[in-house]
C-alpha cells in the first residue's frame, strides 16, 4: 500500500492505495465518485476522462499514485452544485447525449478542447474528441454542443449558468414537422 | 386580429407534441449523478469474476479449482458441475419452427464448451480484484474438438459438428412462400417465365452491439426474496425468464433496470451472467455483483447480423420486377439465446422492401457454429433484408442499364395505393416514397454531385465519386400479439401504462417500456401534458422496476412510443373519462354538457363554471364530496396491443469518394428523409436517426467481428473492433415527411432503428457506383481500404478482412491461422 494525497473536486483526501490501483478505480471505489465511468480496458473509449492538474486524462491510464499531490476534477465537480458549466448546458440544449454513458468523459474532454481552441471548426471538434467514443448520438449533436458552448464561453466572462436556465426555446437546427 | 383569437382566457396551452423539449433525463447524466448498476455498493457485497473458455470447441476433461479456492479473499469457486442441477438452460423464446433444434444452453458449461469465452467457472471473492486474480488459478483441461466456423461448410457435405450430440449443424429451416401463403404467385413459375434474372451472394458480416456501458448485475437476497439490478433493456422479460430458469418464484423476484447505458438489442437478453449472479446470491445468501470488462463484453455479450444471403431477382426487360427468391444462412453461433432464431425470421417479411413483386419466396437455415451466439442488434432482421433488396435493385439496374432510382420508382408502391398488402402478406400503413425521395435529393444536392461524378470519371481522377440510394421501409412497433403468436414467439407484444393523479395535482406515469437512452421520460411527459392539460414539468415518468411498473414488455424493435406511448395516451383518456364524472358532480351539470380543454372542465354556455383536473385530483383524494356509487379514484391504466405493425419509410442518399490509389473511402455527403409518422419530439427523433445512421454506416465501413481459424475473436477490444469516432463520421443532413400511422392514437411509426436499417446499403451502393466503371462488381463489408483496393486491383469483392499476417490482423498468428483467409470472389454470379 502506498499513501497518496490528492484533491478531488475541491476536497482533500489522504488514502492508502495498492500501487496497481488505477485512478479511475480509486475515484469510483474509494471515493465514491461514480459519475466517472469505465467503458473499456484498452484506453480507447474516453468514458473515464477527468482533469488532472487542469488537463484531460483518461483516468484508466493513470495510476492513482501518479495523482499524488495533484488536483483532480471529475464531472461531479466541474461546476458548483446547482449550476452547470457551459459545456454541460450545451450538451443538454443541443441533445448531445442519449444514454449518457459517454457523457461525463465527453464533457470533460470537450472542456479541455475548448481551453486549447476556443473557436473550433466542425472538423477540429471531431478530431479533438476522437479519443472519446459514443455509441448513441452519431456525434453530430455533440459537435453542435461543443460549438455552442464555445460561443457562449467566448461571449461570457466564463461564469457558470444556473441549472434552472437550461430549458430554453427550440434550437434553430431542429426540423419541424412538414 | 380575427374573431377566433379574441377568445377569453380558456385558451389551451401550447401543444407539447411536436415541441423540441429538452430532455428531463439529462440533468443527472450531465452532472454524473447517475445510477449505473456498477455504481451500486451494498454492505457485505461479494464480487464475481468468470473463468472463460480459451478454446472454441472441446470436452472439459477436468477442472481443478483448489488453488483458486485458497487464494486470498476468495469465498467460493463454482463450476458448471456444481450448479448443473439448478442452472437450467438460457431460454430461447422463439421456436420459429415446430422442429427447431435447441441444444440447450447452460449458463456455466458442464461437459463441453462451444465457443471461446463460454463460462466454465465463477469466482466469488471479497473484492473485484481478488476475484479477477483468482481466475488465472483455475486449471481446466480441454480435449479439443474441431471448431465449426464457416456456415457454408457447416451446411455442406459431411461437416464437423458444432454440437456432436446433434445430427447436423442446422437448428431450423424456415420457409415463407408467397404462393403457398396465398399472398403471391408461384415463385418458380415466375422465375421460369422471367426475361431477366440476377443472382447475387451477399455477406452480412458479424457485428457487435457494443453499447457503451458494459453489462453489470447486482443481486441482493432478502430472505427468500431477491432483487436484481441489471443493465438490461428488458427487466420484465428478465424477471419472468429468471423465474422459469432458476425456479425462484416470480413473485419473490424483483428486477430493476436503473440508468442503462445503451443496448441496441445487445441488452435484450437473459444472460448467463445474470443467471449465475442469482444462483450465487441464492447459494451464499449474500449480495453479489458482476461487471464485465470491455473485452469480456465484446467476446461474450451476444453478437448480431451474420448472414450469407443468396438473392435472385426476376424482372422483364423494361425493369418491372416480377419475383424475388431469398435463401439465407443465418449464423446462430453456438447456442440459441432469447430471440436468436427470430431475428432472421423478422426479416422474412421485409426482403421485398417497398416494391411490388408478383412472387416471393424466403428460406432460411439457422446454423450453429462455434462462435458467440447471435441475437438482436438494432434492426434485427430488417437491416439484413433491406441490405439485400436495396443492393439487388442496384444490381438489376446495372444489368438492365437503367438508372437505379428510375428502377425503384417504376416498382415502388405509389402514395395513393396505401394501405397496400405486399407479396409477403404485410399491410403497409401509409407513406409517400416519391416525396421523401425528392426531398432527399434536394438535401443532397443531387444534380451537382452527379455532374461532379461525370467530371471525375472523364478526367480519370484518382478519387472517384459515387451516389447510392436506399429507399427503404421497415416493420416497427413490435408487435401485434396475434401476429407474434402466429410466428410462434413465446410472448405477446402489448404494452402497459398507468397514470396516477396525486392529491397535489402532480402526475405519475408508469410505463412498462423501459428506456436506456431513448428519452421516454421526456416524450411520455409531452404526451400526458397534452392529453391531461397539465404542465410538462408536473409529470414524472416511472419505469424500469418490476415492483413499480409491474407489467411491461420493455424497449426494442422501435416499439416504445408506438406501443408503450399509445398505452400512456389511452390511460390518460381513461383518467379524463373518470374525472369527467367527478367534474359533472362538482359542477352540478351533466357529463354531456362538459368541455375539457387545457386541463379544465367547464360547462358549455356557462362562463366561469369550471374545475381543473388538479382540483378533481384533490377532491378525489379527500373523497368527501363524490358522486354516488363511484369509487374514489381517477387513476387509470391501459394495455395497448396494436392491430398491425407500423411501417416507417424513407429515402437515404449517400455520396461517396473512393480513392482508387489507396482504397480509402470517404462519405462526401449523406442526406436522408424519413417518415416516422407523427413526431412527438423532433430533437429526440433527429437524435435517433443520427445514432442509427452512425451504426448503419459503421457496418458498411468499419465494423466486423472477425474470428481466426481456431475460433478466437480477433476483434476483442476497441483497438480492433472499430466503433467509429466523431472523426470517422460525416455530417448528416436529415429531414422528415409525416404520414401518420393509422394504427395507434399518436400516429407515430417508430424511429429507433430507421437510420441503422436504411443506411448500410446506401453507403455500399455509393461506393460501388464510384468504381463500377473500373470493373468492380461488389465489395464485401466493411469497406476497409484493403478490401476496396483489392477489389479494384485483384477483382472479386476484396476477400476476407484482416488476413492473417497483415497489419490489420488483430490476433496472434499461429500455424493454423497463417494464410487461411485468401482473397476469393464472393460473387455468386448469375445462376
Ligand atoms: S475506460 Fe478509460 S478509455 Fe475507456
Ligand atoms: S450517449 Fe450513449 S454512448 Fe454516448
Amino acid at each position: 500500500m502506498t499513501q497518496i494525497n490528492v484533491r478531488v473536486d475541491g476536497v482533500t483526501y489522504t488514502d492508502d492505495v495498492e500501487p496497481r490501483t488505477l485512478l479511475v478505480h480509486y475515484l469510483r471505489e474509494q471515493l465514491g465518485k461514480v459519475g466517472t465511468v469505465i467503458g473499456c480496458d484498452t484506453s480507447n473509449c474516453g468514458a473515464c476522462t477527468v482533469h488532472l492538474d487542469g488537463s484531460a486524462v483518461k483516468s484508466c491510464t493513470v495510476l492513482a499514485v501518479q495523482a499524488d499531490g495533484g488536483e483532480v476534477t471529475t464531472i461531479e465537480g466541474l461546476a458548483p452544485q446547482g449550476s452547470l458549466h457551459p459545456v454541460q448546458k450545451a450538451f443538454h440544449e443541443m441533445h448531445g447525449l442519449q444514454c449518457g454513458y459517454c457523457t461525463p468523459g465527453m464533457i470533460m474532454a470537450s472542456v479541455d478542447l475548448l481551453k486549447e481552441n476556443p473557436d473550433p471548426s466542425d472538423t477540429e471538434v471531431r478530431e479533438g474528441i476522437e479519443g472519446n467514443l459514443c455509441r448513441c448520438t452519431g456525434y453530430q449533436n455533440i459537435v453542435r454542443a461543443v460549438q455552442q458552448a464555445a460561443g457562449e464561453m467566448r461571449g461570457a466572462t466564463n461564469g457558470h449558468v444556473s441549472a434552472a436556465d437550461v430549458d430554453i426555446a427550440a434550437a434553430p437546427h431542429v426540423v419541424g414537422q412538414s | 386580429m380575427t374573431a377566433v383569437e379574441d377568445r377569453p382566457t380558456t385558451e389551451a396551452p401550447e401543444r407539447e407534441v411536436g415541441k423540441a423539449r429538452r430532455r428531463k433525463e439529462d440533468a443527472r447524466l450531465i452532472t454524473g449523478r447517475t445510477t449505473w448498476t456498477d455504481n451500486m455498493v451494498l454492505p457485505g457485497m461479494l464480487h464475481l469474476a468468470v473463468v472463460r473458455s480459451p478454446v472454441a470447441h472441446a470436452k472439459i476433461s477436468s477442472i481443478d479449482t483448489s488453488v483458486a479456492q485458497e487464494a486470498p479473499g476468495v469465498v467460493a469457486v463454482l463450476t458448471g458441475r456444481d450448479v448443473a442441477d439448478e442452472q437450467g438452460s438460457i431460454p430461447c423464446a422463439w421456436p420459429v419452427t415446430p422442429d427447431m433444434v435447441n441444444p440447450g444452453h447452460p449458463s456455466i458449461a458442464v461437459d463441453e464448451v462451444n465457443h471461446v469465452g463460454e463460462a466454465v467457472a465463477v469466482i466469488v471473492a471479497r473484492s473485484k480484484a481478488a476475484a479477477q486474480d483468482a481466475v488465472e488459478l483455475v486449471d481446466v483441461d480441454y480435449d479439443l474438438l474441431p471448431a465449426v466456423l464457416d456456415m457454408e461448410e457447416a451446411t455442406g457435405q459431411d461437416p464437423d459438428l458444432c454440437h456432436d450430440h446433434l445430427e447436423s449443424n442446422r437448428s431450423f429451416h424456415f420457409v415463407f412462400d408467397g404462393g403457398e401463403a396465398g399472398t403471391g404467385a408461384d415463385t418458380d413459375q415466375v422465375f421460369a417465365d422471367a426475361e431477366v434474372v440476377v443472382s447475387r451472394r451477399f455477406v452480412q458480416q458479424r457485428l457487435i452491439p457494443a453499447f457503451m456501458e458494459p453489462r453489470s448485475v447486482v443481486v441482493q437476497p432478502q430472505g427468500d426474496n431477491y432483487t436484481m439490478w441489471s443493465s438490461t433493456q428488458v427487466p420484465h422479460i428478465l424477471r419472468i425468464m429468471l423465474a422459469m430458469v432458476t425456479g425462484v418464484p416470480e413473485h419473490k423476484l424483483r428486477v430493476v433496470a436503473p440508468d442503462v447505458g445503451g443496448g441496441f438489442g445487445g441488452k435484450l437478453q437473459v444472460t448467463p451472467e445474470e443467471v449465475i449472479s442469482l444462483l450465487v446470491a441464492r447459494r451464499l445468501g449474500k449480495p453479489v455483483k458482476w461487471t464485465e470488462t470491455r473485452s469480456e463484453s465484446l467476446m461474450t455479450a451476444h453478437h448480431g447480423r451474420d448472414q450469407i444471403q443468396y438473392i435472385d431477382i426476376a424482372s422483364d426487360r423494361e425493369g418491372n420486377v416480377k419475383g424475388l427468391r431469398c435463401r439465407i444462412l443465418a449464423d446462430m453461433g453456438a447456442y440459441l439465446r432469447l430471440v436468436s432464431p427470430g431475428v432472421p425470421v423478422l426479416g422474412a417479411f421485409m426482403f421485398n422492401g417497398i416494391y411490388k413483386f408478383d412472387a416471393y419466396r424466403f428460406e432460411c437455415d439457422g446454423v450453429f457454429t462455434n462462435k458467440t451466439p447471435t441475437d438482436a442488434y438494432r434492426g434485427a432482421g430488417r437491416p439484413e433484408a433491406t441490405f439485400a433488396i436495396e443492393r439487388i435493385m442496384d444490381e438489376l439496374a446495372v444489368e438492365l442499364g437503367m438508372d437505379p432510382l428510375e428502377l425503384r420508382r417504376k416498382n415502388w408502391i405509389k402514395a395513393e395505393e396505401f394501405p397496400f398488402t405486399t407479396v409477403a402478406g404485410m399491410t403497409y400503413d401509409s407513406g409517400d416514397y416519391e416525396t421523401a425521395t425528392q426531398q432527399a435529393l434536394e438535401l443532397l444536392g443531387y444534380d451537382e454531385l452527379r455532374a461532379e461524378q461525370q467530371r471525375r470519371r472523364e478526367s480519370n481522377d484518382p478519387v472517384q465519386l459515387g451516389i447510392g440510394f436506399s429507399t427503404f421501409t421497415e416493420m416497427c412497433g413490435l408487435a401485434p400479439s396475434r401476429v407474434l403468436g402466429s410466428l410462434s414467439y413465446g410472448a405477446g407484444g402489448w404494452e402497459h401504462a398507468a397514470i396516477r393523479m396525486l392529491p397535489t395535482g402532480k402526475v405519475e406515469v408508469v410505463t412498462g417500456s423501459t428506456p436506456h437512452g431513448q428519452g421516454h421520460e421526456t416524450a411520455w411527459s409531452q404526451l400526458v401534458a397534452d392529453r391531461l392539460g397539465v404542465p410538462f414539468e408536473d409529470v414524472e415518468v416511472l419505469h424500469g422496476d418490476t415492483s413499480v411498473a409491474p407489467r411491461g414488455l420493455d424497449t426494442y424493435g422501435s416499439r416504445s412510443l408506438v406501443v408503450g406511448g399509445a398505452a400512456v395516451v389511452n390511460a390518460a383518456e381513461k383518467v379524463v373519462a373518470k374525472a369527467r364524472r367527478v367534474a359533472a358532480h362538482l359542477l352540478e351539470a351533466s357529463e354531456d354538457d362538459l368541455d375539457y380543454t387545457g386541463g379544465k372542465f367547464s360547462v358549455r354556455g356557462t362562463p366561469g363554471s369550471e374545475v381543473s383536473i388538479q382540483e378533481i385530483a384533490l377532491a378525489t383524494f379527500a373523497a368527501h364530496n363524490f358522486p354516488e356509487g363511484v369509487e374514489p379514484s381517477i387513476d387509470a391504466d391501459a394495455t395497448f396491443d396494436p392491430e398491425n405493425f407500423s411501417f416507417p419509410h424513407g429515402t437515404h442518399v449517400c455520396a461517396m469518394e473512393v480513392d482508387t490509389e489507396t482504397g480509402m473511402v470517404k462519405i462526401r455527403k449523406y442526406a436522408c428523409v424519413d417518415d416516422v409518422g407523427t413526431i412527438v419530439n423532433p430533437l429526440i427523433v433527429e437524435g435517433q436517426v443520427h445514432g442509427g445512421l452512425a451504426q448503419g454506416i459503421a457496418q458498411a465501413l468499419f465494423e466486423e467481428a472477425v474470428y481466426d481459424a481456431d475460433g478466437n475473436l480477433t476483434t476483442g477490444t476497441f483497438v480492433d473492433y472499430l466503433v467509429p469516432s466523431a472523426a470517422d463520421l460525416p455530417h448528416f443532413d436529415t429531414g422528415n415527411t409525416v404520414h401518420e400511422a393509422p394504427g395507434n392514437p399518436i400516429g407515430a411509426k417508430g424511429v429507433g432503428e430507421a437510420g441503422c436499417i436504411a443506411s448500410t446499403p446506401a453507403v455500399v451502393n455509393a461506393a460501388l457506383d464510384a468504381v463500377r466503371h473500373l470493373g468492380v462488381r461488389d465489395i464485401r463489408m466493411p469497406l476497409t481500404p484493403e478490401r476496396v483496393w483489392r477489389a479494384l486491383h485483384d477483382g472479386g469483392d476484396g476477400g476476407d478482412r484482416a488476413t492473417a499476417g497483415t497489419n490489420a490482423y488483430g490476433g496472434a498468428q499461429t500455424e493454423t491461422t497463417a494464410g487461411v483467409s485468401t482473397p476469393q470472389s464472393a460473387l455468386g454470379g448469375d445462376r
